[in-house]
């Protein structure tokens, strides 16, 4: 469990001090993919490398297991560090070292492995991010996707029960994006690792994570598990996400609606009644007529969703809302 | 025909002449990089926002390596000249020649270390961290590996500079080709020795610096 006690951070710009992260209080479970989402310059950066001490906290406790890490000496840091593998944005392997070489790199730094150890370590690894082959190659002959593969094997040599990864998905493209988090989700199932990823794609969030903090002006403005984040933000800045990901022009719908007679409503179905034939019956019930404004069915996580905007006319509309409810789907009035 | 031409060569000069300056050019080089590279490294290191961050230490160290950059070189040799003779007894000869030299080409060796340890990816040092390394592991195993190209380019640029200095160093009676050249060709007049020894020295730098591009290549692995 990693936990953040009034942790902050601010950087000493001639004598201002600069906040990158205020006062943020946050507890990521063992075992959960926990993602971090916000713009560029929104702090989370900051946020992922106070875990590690990468960053130094200004203020506040960071606490892994129940240790407070921030009291570590610089021998304890080094130890606690290899318990925490990190992948990046932009890979960071070593160019003057093979593949195997640069997977070997973090066992090598710690002293503490036989080179069987190592040997057979790194090949268990190469198996597992489907690299048996290319041991032997230089990072400079390998694609995005493969490289940010050799940035997971180097990631977990040591066997670290927290992966923290930074954009690892920001400099691929979405088919490469796509293995790397399925990637990930595995390493999360099969190892039990806890996952704290930091991206501005909510779409990283809804594919594989668990819970989900969003960040805007160096703090967590709303957190929560995904499902409910996403099918129902709060904050503008989750919002903005929400419909940037799904590709919805918020105008467009506006004009949209404003053609549409009668009442809005806007569905939400989660897990099992996603695919019950629910508003057929409804209509029969109630005797109102539908138009489908909008809709969007999809996963989140391993969840099924179902969105839909509708305009209903005529028959009954208080026997209808119930109808809904009575079926477990989160009914918002639009207009 | 020849004969006429280089009347005055004495090609066993010559040869001596020329194993003088790769004696003087190859042990200043070893001392210049012993001592160039850990200098290097710390200016990088003590430098503004890196691992080991020291104003003080920095503007120190980076003021030695300026002054003894700054100083013509024909100037260092002179003043160089007490020093010598503490370290090697005498301040004559290619023994002579070497402290000078690696007064002159350690300096301009550590800049060149400084500035191909900055254009290591700082990110490669931020994961290396990540790992768990300390400073020392940083260095030797991500930093200086890195670099190596840069530093093979800059230990080539230091050679050749060197080539030219430990010329000079004839003026103080250092030998080799470029003392030969002073006394024979230009103090006697044999412009045929001249010749001879200036395109030696134009042989033995195309020589060098295909060497390093080589080995630059052969250790780039991006």
């Amino acid at each position: 469990m990693i936990e953040l006690d009034q942790v902050q951070k601010s950087y000493q710009v001639g004598d201002r001090a600069i906040p990158a992260l205020k006062p943020t209080d946050l507890t990521i479970d063992t075992g959960e993919v926990f993602g971090i989402v916000g713009h560029s310059g929104a702090g989370k950066s900051t946020l992922v490398r106070l875990i590690n001490l990468l960053e130094r906290p200004t203020g506040g406790r960071v606490l892994v297991d129940g240790e407070n890490v921030t009291h570590y000496d610089a021998a304890e840091l080094r130890a606690f560090r290899r318990k925490v593998g990190m992948i990046f944005q932009h890979f960071n392997l070593l160019s003057s070292r093979t593949v195997a070489d640069n997977i070997a790199f973090p066992m090598k730094l710690a002293g503490i492995y036989s080179k069987a150890e190592i040997r057979s370590r790194v090949a268990e690894l190469l198996a597992l991010v489907s690299l048996t082959d290319q041991g032997n190659k230089y990072p400079s002959q390998l694609s995005g996707g493969q490289k940010q593969r050799v940035g997971v094997a180097r990631a977990l040599a040591c066997r670290p029960t927290i992966l923290l990864c930074d954009e690892a998905t920001s400099a691929l493209d979405p088919q490469t994006t796509q293995s790397v988090l399925r990637l990930l989700a595995e390493i999360n199932r099969e190892l039990g690792l806890t996952i704290v990823l930091i991206t501005h794609e909510m779409d990283v969030v809804r594919r594989i994570c668990d819970r989900v903090a969003v960040m805007d002006g160096g703090e967590i403005v709303e957190s929560g598990p995904v499902t409910d984040v996403f099918l129902h933000p709060e904050h503008p800045t989750t919002r903005d996400f929400v419909f940037e990901s799904e590709n919805i022009d918020r105008e467009e719908l506006e004009r949209d609606f404003n053609q549409a007679s009668g009442r809005i409503l806007r569905l939400t179905f989660r897990g099992e009644s996603t695919y019950k034939p629910l508003l057929g019956h409804v209509a029969r019930a109630s005797g109102v007529d539908f138009s489908i404004l909008s809709g969007r069915i999809d996963h989140i996580k391993d969840t099924p969703y179902g969105q839909l905007t509708l305009s209903l006319v005529g028959g009954d509309l208080e026997k209808a809302m119930a109808e809904f409810d009575a079926a477990d789907v989160h009914v918002e009035v639009v207009r | 025909m020849m004969e006429s031409l280089l009347g005055n060569v004495d090609w066993m000069e010559i040869g001596w002449a020329s194993w003088d300056t790769l004696v003087m050019v190859g042990m200043s080089l070893l001392f210049s990089v012993v001592i160039g590279l850990p200098t290097g490294v710390l200016l990088f290191l003590t430098g503004k926002r890196q691992l080991l961050e020291q104003p003080v230490a920095y503007a120190i160290l980076s003021f030695v390596v300026n002054v003894l950059r700054s100083v013509p070189f024909i100037i260092l040799l002179i003043v160089m000249i007490p020093v010598t003779v503490m370290i090697i007894g005498t301040s004559l000869g290619v023994a002579g020649a070497i402290p000078p030299l690696v007064a002159g080409g350690a300096p301009f060796f550590a800049r060149l270390v400084e500035t191909s340890l900055r254009e290591v990816d700082r990110g490669i040092i931020e994961a290396t961290q990540a790992m768990g390394a300390n400073v020392r592991q940083i260095v030797l195993g991500a930093l200086l590996p890195e670099a190596l190209p840069g530093i093979i380019a800059g230990i080539t640029v230091t050679a050749i500079t060197l080539v030219s200095y430990a010329a000079m160093s004839g003026v103080v009676g250092g030998g080799g080709l470029g003392d030969l050249a002073i006394r024979f060709g230009y103090q006697r007049f044999q412009t045929d020795v001249m010749v001879i020894t200036v395109a030696l020295l134009v042989v033995f730098v195309q020589l060098l610096q295909m060497l390093g591009d080589r080995l630059v290549l052969y250790f780039s692995r991006k």
